[in-house]
């Protein structure tokens, strides 16, 4: 009880103590800032906000405005300052100009457009917006111009139209910026200041011309009527801006708006800005000003920046409006110019424009690619970038092999970020301008050694595509890899001599070189022979690369056993090594025992692939060669169809045509069979026996295939193994009835397709596909088999995510085996009439139960029919029902568009 | 159009903001705190000009302050090179070789000064002189106002 009283009184004194004079200004930021820690300067500020609140309550306006202004202070540190919203009203609407003056920066820092006190304000505004004194007048219009909203632009654009036509300059200038805001706001309104526009650029102040010339490309920008009328009815306004830009430059020093020689450089660029949005697209207007283009181009002084910044600008007038060639010329070789000066800041805008400019104009751009080419050696990132984006536009087929010896050099020096960039651009070009196979498949494979691990996934899936096309190419490159890999693996020797490739720089171990021992083990595994033999080489005159048998399974044998071999990889060298088994004849019993080992396997994939192959060694080794045929060439398809297929190594189930089946055979051999008749049941028995036998199947989930069980699979199953090379061989038909089998087999057409089905997943790489055309009149064993084994995800339907704006996006799903809870989607972004959307920019956003990662798109610009894609790797640990809203950008004929949606047809596949 | 002009010190304490377009408050936190983050660990010898989102930011450092402007893609960005220059040049002219803690100590007179030379985002005045001109002005009649010797206290102080 005492205490409280004893309280009280204290707190009675503190109020009796409080400073007649609160502190001022600058003493509570001398106080803020010799607070040591956060906690002392929060405690600094909370004390002084505590007060200035009590202030506000109190209506103490004679220290109102000191309080506001310590308020604004505490602001900038991040505090919260809202409560003095109203006070910033109360000192606006004060006669006294200090008053005022900070109640309008307050209003300008602590309310914007979207606060309701607008409508408080707005009284104010219109009050003083009538002031006599100017200053007021200019505080309001500066406010104006800094938070108008959409009301308060159509309340007070009267006001800002009488000022426009003011004779006084200084309210002149800032009512034109007050209008160009208002109209940016609420365009209805723009008629409303058209006829006294016109005259702001016949003034003699350049604060009114800037601002109103400002103005009109806001106007022209925002309404093609607008355009046309300053076009037609004012046909003056070209010469009259030519007029004033020609004195700009030919007239002497004029010390008022003089820039380090130039005069007045901010009016040239906005007047140059002018004269291109009023030359685009218009012959006429571009012939008028094609003179003073050319003539600022020349007479501009360039030693300093302000020069560049008017030489930056016209160059980009000349290259909008229909401008004759010799300018356009000219304006290329400015931009050359400028990527040889020493200001950074130059080099970035010059190749930032170039790049801008490249397509309309490659010859003249073409002759600045040395220069271009050096700018990747420069050490700021983004002036690598730029340099990389261009150095990719200028490739054609004539520049390809000396643009690629620089790009390669590049890609060996350059750090990770670029690598993956790098090197998927370098496989897009040389698709595209290769001058021969040789030539191709020896720039894939210094790809694959220079890059790393760094190679986005479509690389590998590319190279072995190109491989495989060029039969008469596949032991030479063979040879390469192997020269590559036995010399970046350093356990192991060659004695290959030095052929036309140069893979010596070649000095990381192969654990930095997971996709390149992905390559090699599928070379290796398909033509591996050709190694032994010697048939290494393109033509008679080069020494071919030889190894041993022994090496090359040593190689493999080490990647295999590495611990830092990813799975992925060691799925490709086991594969490889079981089918070297049939191309080589006396290590078969070295295979044998590998392979053997890894039917114990910890990885459960390694494992089942282990127990399968060393079947292939012991119960159905008659069967092994023809399994392991050599695949034969894959047909040609575009590359963005490689890109799709490419994420972590496994498919991407696509729709279901025939194309899909040279989709699978690129990533291996699984083949998608359907089904025509119902199996027999003996087939459906020799299959269950394989796959662990009936007894799992009764007990519910069938696990992964035991050795024990598959050892007591009668001989019948042989002949279901056979058909898989059905399978196999069946490029272009999804039916096996359609194409008998090519191997002679003592089964027919009764053999089950669904056997071949699940045979195929024996085979196969990781990720898998089952057909989803499997009749639902099969066999009900089958379907047991198929609802529990967990290598065969329901097949996931492809579902349009976005189709407006002249923008497709499509995803793709897969759900890898080893992680049921992954969901890996795979978008493709198309181009739907034609144009180029550049800026693409995709974000998805997920309930916070699951985890998304984006990976970086495979470009940002999409031209028509080379789609972009972007693969999102979505966890969902919970199963919980897939929800997902898109935010999209990009720019199509300069103008940005952004929007947001809801996916709402994702199917319940994805978390089932 | 620029759209927002930060200027904050090495350590990254924000100096000065001016918004050109509505944000809300959040936004304009996490703004200013990615950009400073951003800014500062670009090491010296790198170029004036980063992309971030769909803006061009053009900074430059003096002294020990940086001043950081978005613009957008059709903006000319050696141009606002040359109008963060024309707006040290002022503060220098008004205090007398400015340094960060006459901007801190007199923030008010920096925006203030900022409202002259551009407003709504674009320049409004290209004459050193005239804006010069209007801020003394202004200073004047507020000085008017108010009493001789009465300032101290009863000013901003």
């Amino acid at each position: 009880m005492a205490n409280a009283i004893k309280q009280v009184i204290n707190e009675v004194a503190e109020k009796v103590k409080m400073p007649s004079t609160p502190t001022r200004l600058r003493d509570l930021i001398r106080q803020i800032r010799a607070a040591r820690t956060a906690a002392e300067e929060r405690a600094v500020v909370n004390k002084e906000c505590a007060y200035i609140r009590a202030s506000f309550r109190e209506e103490d306006s004679q220290w109102r405005c000191r309080n506001v202004a310590k308020l604004l202070y505490i602001h900038m540190l991040g505090y919260p300052a809202h409560f003095g919203q109203l006070e910033c009203l109360n000192l606006i609407a004060s006669p006294r100009f200090t008053d005022k003056r900070i109640g309008y920066l307050g209003a300008m820092l602590l309310l914007d457009e979207r606060q309701d006190i607008h409508v408080l304000i707005t009284n104010s505004l219109k009050n003083d917006l009538n002031n006599p004194v100017q200053f007021i007048v200019g505080l309001a219009l500066c406010t104006l111009g800094a938070i108008a909203s959409p009301e308060m632009s159509r309340d007070l654009a009267s006001e800002v139209e009488r000022l426009l036509k003011s004779t006084n300059a200084y309210l002149r200038k800032k009512a034109a910026l007050c209008a160009f805001r208002i109209i940016g706001k609420v365009p209805e309104l723009m008629e409303m200041f058209l006829p006294a526009t016109r005259s702001l650029i016949s003034d003699k102040n350049h604060g009114v011309l800037i601002t109103g010339v400002t103005l009109i490309i806001e106007m022209c920008e925002r309404s093609p009527d607008t355009l046309i009328h300053f076009k037609k009815e004012h046909r003056e306004v070209v010469p009259s801006l030519v007029r004033i830009l020609k004195n700009l430059i030919m007239a002497g020093y004029s010390p008022e708006h003089d820039v380090s020689g130039v005069s007045d450089p901010f009016l040239q660029v906005k007047i140059l800005r002018l004269l291109r949005v009023l030359g685009h697209n218009d012959a006429e207007a571009s012939e008028a000003m094609n003179d003073i283009l050319a003539q600022v181009a020349t007479n501009t002084e360039t030693s300093k920046n302000v020069g560049n910044a008017i030489l930056y600008e016209t160059v980009l007038s000349i290259m909008h409006i229909k401008s004759e060639s010799g300018l356009r010329v000219l304006a290329v070789n400015i931009l050359g110019r400028f990527l040889l000066n020493s200001d950074k800041n130059i080099r970035y805008v010059a190749l930032n424009t170039l790049l801008r400019t490249v397509h309309a104009d490659n010859s003249a751009v073409q002759r600045h690619r040395a220069t271009i080419l050096e700018c990747l050696k420069d050490p700021d990132v983004s002036i690598k970038r730029r340099a990389l984006e261009l150095s990719f536009a200028l490739i054609n087929g004539s520049n390809i092999r000396a643009m690629m010896k620089e790009l390669l050099a590049f890609l060996e020096k350059s750090d990770a970020e670029f690598k993956a960039q790098c090197s998927s651009g370098i496989v897009s070009a040389t698709e595209r301008f290769s001058p021969n196979r040789r030539w191709h498949v020896d720039t894939l494979l210094r790809v694959l050694i220079a890059a790393g691990n760094f190679l986005r996934d479509d690389v590998v899936s590319n190279t072995i595509q190109i491989v495989s096309e060029s039969t008469s190419l596949q032991g030479y490159a063979v040879g390469q890899l192997w020269r590559a890999v036995s010399c970046s693996s350093g356990s192991l020797q060659h004695d290959g001599q030095p052929g036309d490739l140069d893979l010596q720089g070649a000095s990381l171990p192969i654990s930095e070189r997971q996709p390149l021992a992905q390559v090699a083990s599928w070379c290796l595994g398909e033509y591996g022979d050709s190694l032994i033999n010697g048939h290494t080489n393109a033509s008679e005159q080069e020494e071919p690369v030889v190894a041993g048998e022994d090496e090359v399974v040593d190689f493999i044998q080490a990647i295999l056993s590495s611990s830092q071999s990813t799975i992925v990889t060691k799925q490709y060298a086991l594969t490889a090594l079981t089918k070297l088994s049939t191309r080589f004849s006396i290590t078969v019993g070295r295979i044998e025992d590998i392979v053997t080992n890894f039917g114990t396997h910890l990885n459960v994939e390694l494992q089942q692939r282990g127990i399968e192959y060393a079947q292939l060694f012991t119960k159905h080794v008659a069967l092994r060669p023809a399994i392991m045929e050599r695949i034969p060439p894959m047909e040609h398809k575009q590359s963005h169809q490689g890109l799709t297929n490419g994420s972590s190594g496994g498919n991407v189930v696509s729709n279901g045509d025939d194309d899909m089946l040279m989709d699978d055979l690129n990533s291996f051999t699984t083949t998608n069979i359907t089904s025509h008749s119902a199996p027999a049941t003996k087939d459906s028995n020799s299959l269950l026996n394989l796959l662990g036998g009936l007894d799992n199947f009764d007990n519910g989930p069938a696990p992964m295939v035991t050795s024990s069980k598959a050892s007591t699979a009668p001989s019948a199953s042989n002949l279901d193994l056979l058909d898989l090379l059905g399978g196999l061989d069946l490029s272009g038909s999804t039916t096996l009835s359609s194409a008998p089998p090519p191997i002679t087999t003592p089964i027919g057409s009764t053999s089950s397709s669904l056997v071949n089905n699940n045979l195929a997943n024996l085979l196969s790489s990781p990720t898998t596909q089952m057909s989803a055309a499997i009749p639902p009149s099969s066999n009900f064993l089958i379907d047991g088999f198929l609802g529990t084994a967990p290598t065969s995800p329901p097949k996931l339907q492809n579902v349009t995510a976005y189709d407006k704006n002249g923008l497709r996006v499509d995803f793709s799903f897969d759900r890898p085996v080893d992680n049921p809870n992954l969901v890996i989607v795979t978008l493709t972004a198309s181009s739907l009439y034609g144009s180029t959307l550049s800026d693409f920019l995709f974000q998805a956003a997920v309930p916070k139960t699951f985890q998304l990662q984006m990976m970086p798109a495979s470009s940002t610009v999409i031209n028509s029919g080379i789609p972009v894609t972007q693969v999102m790797r979505i966890l969902n640990p919970a199963r919980a029902v897939l929800k997902m809203r898109i935010k999209l950008s990009f720019s199509r004929d300069g103008m940005t568009i952004q929007d947001q949606d809801e996916v709402k047809n994702l199917p319940a596949a994805l978390w089932q | 159009m620029m759209q927002f002009m930060l200027l904050f010190s090495r350590q990254g304490k924000l100096r000065l903001q001016k918004w050109y377009s509505a944000q809300p408050d959040k936004a304009k936190k996490k703004i200013t705190r990615d950009l400073v983050a951003t800014i500062l660990t670009r090491k010296p010898k790198m170029c004036s000009f980063l992309e971030w989102r769909e803006l061009k930011i053009v900074y430059k450092r003096y002294a020990s302050l940086y001043f950081c402007c978005a613009i957008e893609q059709s903006d000319n960005e050696l141009l606002t090179l040359e109008i963060i220059h024309r707006y040290v040049e002022l503060l220098d002219k008004y205090f007398g070789s400015v340094c960060e803690l006459d901007i801190i100590f007199n923030f008010e007179k920096a925006y203030f000064m900022l409202d002259e030379l551009m407003l709504g985002g674009e320049v409004q005045e290209t004459s050193k002189k005239n804006v010069l001109k209007a801020i003394a002005a202004q200073d004047l009649l507020q000085e008017e106002e108010t009493p001789q010797g009465f300032f101290e206290d009863h000013g901003l102080g």
